[in-house]
């Protein structure tokens, strides 16, 4: 066998394996599994990171067949750049989160085994790993649903607690929903490719070859987006992401928020732009218009949180809206034959996918690190982390400067991208396109803006300030795997915020095979320094000398002000001169978006009730003051309540079949009979 | 010729951190006069730093890293975009680091810190600024992308050296977009400075101030530096404003007379734009907070008509 990089990727999956036997063999050494678990997951990791880049870098595409599976119908793998590229986003997280893991999981010792954790935590990762590298339907699900099971076991871990398992069995549903209409998807692809009697039409290759007739094609589209979108969260299909995020283990919210959320990105990639290839403008506004929902909605959602983990959930249905608006631009310039604006939609939409994955895995890591040593989730009880656990803060703050995109981190790069790609739309000849667009381009400024406040929110209030809880517990800084873990993804964070030439240079690939036309050259055309997307003179940007800038006047002014040694006297807190300030009169999360709230409430359910209880001689001199805030997803109310209503009410319906009563029983086996006779002659 | 280039753009820098204390002595200046009232003197912005530099720094009990980095940070942002924006030519080495997309992220990297210093010291009035702030960036940020975006999308480019070089050659006609999204600039701009009718420069009562609410527990060299960096915030935002739409005068090269002419247009019309910030601060009270909503949903839909004009009409 010689190396190659499917190999390579083929044994970091069989590595995870090995690793669920190893935690079989391990199960009475706790210590011992939680080291071999790191160390294991973080190779497997690591390989796949290295085939991931060298196959897009090198742009290779190998393929393996597996003599597994069903009888005549062998598992195929296939390794080509686009595959590499998700292969390489996942495994370089997973690597992240195994070194944070390694500190994490100690804080379960004494409190329960971790070998459930352990090995569903290594087979949700080589079921990621699985499902890029499928190249047959059969195989796809069968990865997709080995994911998505070991993901639920994951959620339930800690399954003595009711939320846990009602948020558990949520996404069971809604995976599930979503896996048969990709099911279905693939039934309907497979069967325009060889006719409905054969079984040849499965792999993703014959896929590729045939032509679809557009009413059929668009079926597939529409059952696989429909699929995909209950994976990755899309609003409406959301509900389940804030559920089952904050309550698993936080090691795993990182890869479910970061990576697994990303896999469906993929498949929408794959099954548009790879397998049916040919498709109207209007399947590239469907997404365009659903990620622009998503975007909004998501961070609009996630400012009305006092949960830091459940906020940053909700900050992944914003960023899967962002990244579908690349990918939706790109379907639509796609359409009209705009190959190289195609390639820039996609790349800025694929640099977004990357790029969560990086800030979102750290902030879930560091939202873990607090987690950890406040055992709070709740903000309003949170504040002035940042004296006792300082690596965590500054850590985290790169994570929110990068989601917020702020230059000169990854995240503004992305956005500015799309930007870009929003304003080379005039292009475009569709006039209800033309109506869209600029409502598009205002909705993602509205995003970033309000994404930004919410980091804020989300910053200051638990790491700034003094502590507002009542009870003041040891809080101790995250130990030095965790930091390191951390520490890893924002370098790459700041990394990939000021090389993104380099990077758009390497997997510059990926659009050339899918639509047609490559930006790497124009886009790299001034040096590694400057990101120049379509021309210099229409835009560009330099990610190193606005760091170098930042760091340069930072420097300078500094330098000339301390010259003359000014001294720092510290003092207690002035306020206006206002006295008797206490903790518990600082902003907390709720009060810093109330004036959000207050404008940008109407989609959602807001009760508000305020209530003085007055003292018995003074009624002017309240004694006590209630406040009670709830704040509700109105598509709860509007979608999920009906449609669980409905199934219940034809439970039930289908439940008086069942009459406990063996004459009844009889009649129907008899009835059964005479319809098969008629039917089946 | 290189060397040339970097003198301007050093020349351009200094100009900007030297003048801007002075064009806010202007502008109060002329406030006082409208108001009846008599003035400090247009110097009294140096006056005011120079004693705060003076002085040592008093730093709550509380303060962490991000309290003291944080006036460095806002400083150097304003130095930044001010390498940046053409001011006296177009013609300089750092203008393609940064388009005008960039230039907004300058800004609310800015407030983004600013934000979080005001949530650092644990103290009441900090943290209501910084709601209030971010809460108005966020309707006020989307506004001023969209009116940059319709300037952009008129002169095919979002770097400001190619916009300006496209108007001042007469390419660009008189478009209805471009006169909506200069109304919507203007809105943005009282916004984003913090003058009235959005915040008010010069109140520090406790229930009406925005900006001054998140920077109240600073002193000495910070609260200097902060000063300094918002006077160059207004000048800046004028700037800009100049080259997206009025950017007459600004020198295409680095000929010695140009950049002289061009520093002459540019007093010129700065001159002019305090008497317009002027009679827009005597005319109008300070809005009630809910009340901005309507003022940024105006600018906001100004700046998309404006769009939509480009599209539909252009």
């Amino acid at each position: 066998m010689s190396i190659e990089p499917v190999n390579i990727a083929s044994s970091s999956i069989a590595l995870l394996f090995l690793l669920v036997a190893l935690a079989a063999v391990l199960r009475r050494k706790q210590h011992a599994l939680i080291a071999v678990c790191s160390l294991v997951a973080g190779l497997a990791s690591l390989l796949s990171v290295m085939a991931g880049v060298w196959t897009v870098g090198s742009n290779i595409t190998g393929q393996v067949i597996l003599p597994i599976g069903l009888p005549d119908l062998p598992f195929h793998l296939r390794l080509d750049p686009l595959a590499g590229f998700f292969l390489t986003v996942i495994g370089l997280l997973s690597f992240f989160v195994s070194v944070y893991s390694a500190g994490y999981l100690k804080g379960f010792l004494g409190h329960r085994p971790v070998t459930r954790l352990v090995v569903f935590y290594s087979l949700f990762i080589a079921g990621m790993f699985m499902v890029v590298l499928a190249d047959d339907a059969l195989f796809f699900l069968v990865s997709w649903e080995v994911m998505a099971a070991a993901s639920y076991f994951l959620v339930m871990f800690e399954d003595e607690r009711p939320e846990n398992r009602r948020a558990a069995l949520l996404y069971l549903v809604v995976a599930h929903v979503g896996a048969i209409a990709i099911l279905l998807s693939f039934g309907v692809m497979a069967g325009i490719t060889t006719g409905f009697e054969s079984f040849n039409g499965y792999t993703f290759d014959a896929m590729r070859q045939a032509k679809f007739p557009v009413a059929w094609a668009t079926a597939a589209f529409l059952l696989s987006f429909f699929g995909f979108a209950a994976k990755a969260g899309v609003v409406p299909l959301h509900v389940w992401l804030p559920e089952a995020h904050p309550v698993a283990p936080s090691n795993v919210s990182a890869l479910m928020s970061g990576v697994m959320l990303k896999t469906a990105i993929y498949g929408i990639v794959r099954v548009t732009f790879d397998l049916l290839k040919v498709f109207p403008w209007w399947w590239g506004a469907v997404v365009l218009v659903f990620g622009l929902v998503s975007a909004v909605m998501g961070v609009l959602y996630a400012l009305m949180q006092h949960d830091l983990k459940r906020l940053l959930a909700y900050h992944s249905v914003e960023n899967i809206g962002i990244i579908l608006i690349g990918i939706g631009l790109a379907m639509i310039f796609t359409s009209f034959q705009l190959p190289m604006l195609a390639a820039l939609a996609l790349i800025a939409g694929l640099y977004h996918t990357l790029n969560h994955a990086m800030f979102k895995g750290l902030l879930f890591m560091g939202a873990g690190a607090v987690l950890h040593a406040t055992k709070e989730r709740n903000m309003e009880e949170m504040g002035g982390l940042i004296h006792r656990m300082p690596w965590t803060a500054a850590l985290f703050l790169v994570g929110c400067v990068s989601i917020s995109a702020l230059p000169p981190f990854n995240g503004f790069v992305s956005e500015w991208l799309t930007f870009q790609a929003f304003l080379l739309s005039p292009a475009l000849p569709n006039p209800l396109i033309r109506l869209l667009i600029p409502l598009g381009a205002a909705l993602l400024a509205l995003t970033g803006a309000l994404a930004a406040a919410c980091f804020v929110k989300a910053f200051g209030v638990t790491f700034l300030g003094h502590w507002r809880g009542r009870h003041n517990p040891p809080v101790h800084e995250a130990d030095w795997y965790m930091r390191s873990g951390m520490l890893m993804a924002a370098l790459t964070c700041l990394c990939l915020g000021i090389f993104p030439t380099i990077v758009i240079d390497w997997m510059d690939i990926i659009p050339e095979q899918l639509v047609g036309s490559k930006i790497a050259a124009t886009a790299g055309a001034y040096g590694w320094m400057w990101l120049t997307p379509v021309a210099p003179e229409r835009a560009s940007y330099s990610g190193p000398i606005v760091f170098v800038g930042f760091v340069f006047i930072f420097a300078v002014v500094y330098l000339i002000l301390h010259v003359r040694a000014g001294k720092i006297h510290r003092r207690p807190i002035w306020d206006c001169g206002f006295e008797k300030i206490n903790e518990r009169m600082q902003y907390n999360a709720t009060s810093f978006s109330m004036p959000i709230r207050r404008i940008f409430g109407f989609p959602f359910h807001v009760k508000e009730l305020v209530r003085l209880a007055p003292q018995s001689a003074h009624a002017a001199f309240p004694k006590q003051l209630h406040y009670f805030l709830r704040v509700r997803d109105r598509f709860w109310g509007w979608v999920y309540k009906p449609i669980i209503g409905a199934s219940f009410w034809v439970s039930r319906r289908i439940g008086n079949l069942q009459r406990g009563r063996i004459q009844t029983y009889l009649i129907y086996s008899f009835i059964t009979i005479i319809i098969l006779l008629v039917f089946t002659r | 010729m290189i060397l040339r280039q970097l003198a301007i753009e050093i020349v351009q820098v200094a100009l900007l951190i030297g003048l801007s204390p002075l064009f806010i002595g202007w502008v109060r200046m002329l406030k006082c006069w409208s108001q009846g009232r008599s003035s400090a003197g247009i110097l009294q912005p140096y006056r005011d730093l120079a004693k705060l530099f003076a002085k040592d720094v008093i730093l709550a009990e509380n303060a962490s890293w991000i309290f003291r980095f944080t006036p460095y940070l806002v400083f150097g942002t304003a130095v930044l975009a001010g390498g940046i924006i053409p001011i006296l030519s177009v013609d300089l080495p750092l203008a393609p680091t940064a388009d005008v997309i960039v230039l907004v992220g300058f800004f609310a990297v800015a407030r983004f810190f600013t934000a979080l210093a005001g949530m650092d010291i644990g103290a009441a009035f900090g943290g209501m600024g910084s709601s209030r702030e971010m809460t108005i960036a966020s309707l006020a940020e989307p506004a001023m992308l969209m009116s940059i975006f319709t300037v952009s999308l008129a002169n095919q480019s979002t770097s400001l050296s190619y916009i300006v070089q496209v108007i001042c050659s007469g390419q660009s006609v008189l478009r209805p977009s471009l006169a909506f999204a200069f109304l919507a600039f203007v809105l943005i701009t009282l916004t984003e400075t913090g003058r009235i009718p959005v915040d008010n420069p010069s109140t520090h009562l406790e229930l009406t101030m925005i900006h001054e609410a998140m920077i109240l527990e600073y002193s000495g060299r910070h609260l200097a530096l902060i000063e300094w960096a918002g006077m160059m915030k207004l000048s800046l935002f004028v700037m800009l404003g100049i080259a997206c739409f009025a950017p007459w005068g600004i020198a295409s090269g680095v000929g010695l007379m140009e950049i002289v002419t061009a520093f002459i247009a540019m007093t010129l019309k700065l001159g002019l734009v305090a008497f317009g910030i002027v009679l827009i601060e005597t005319g109008l009270a300070k809005m009630r907070l809910f009340r901005l909503t309507e003022f940024l949903g105006t600018a906001f839909l100004m700046a998309t008509l404006g769009m939509l004009s480009f599209y539909i009409l252009e």
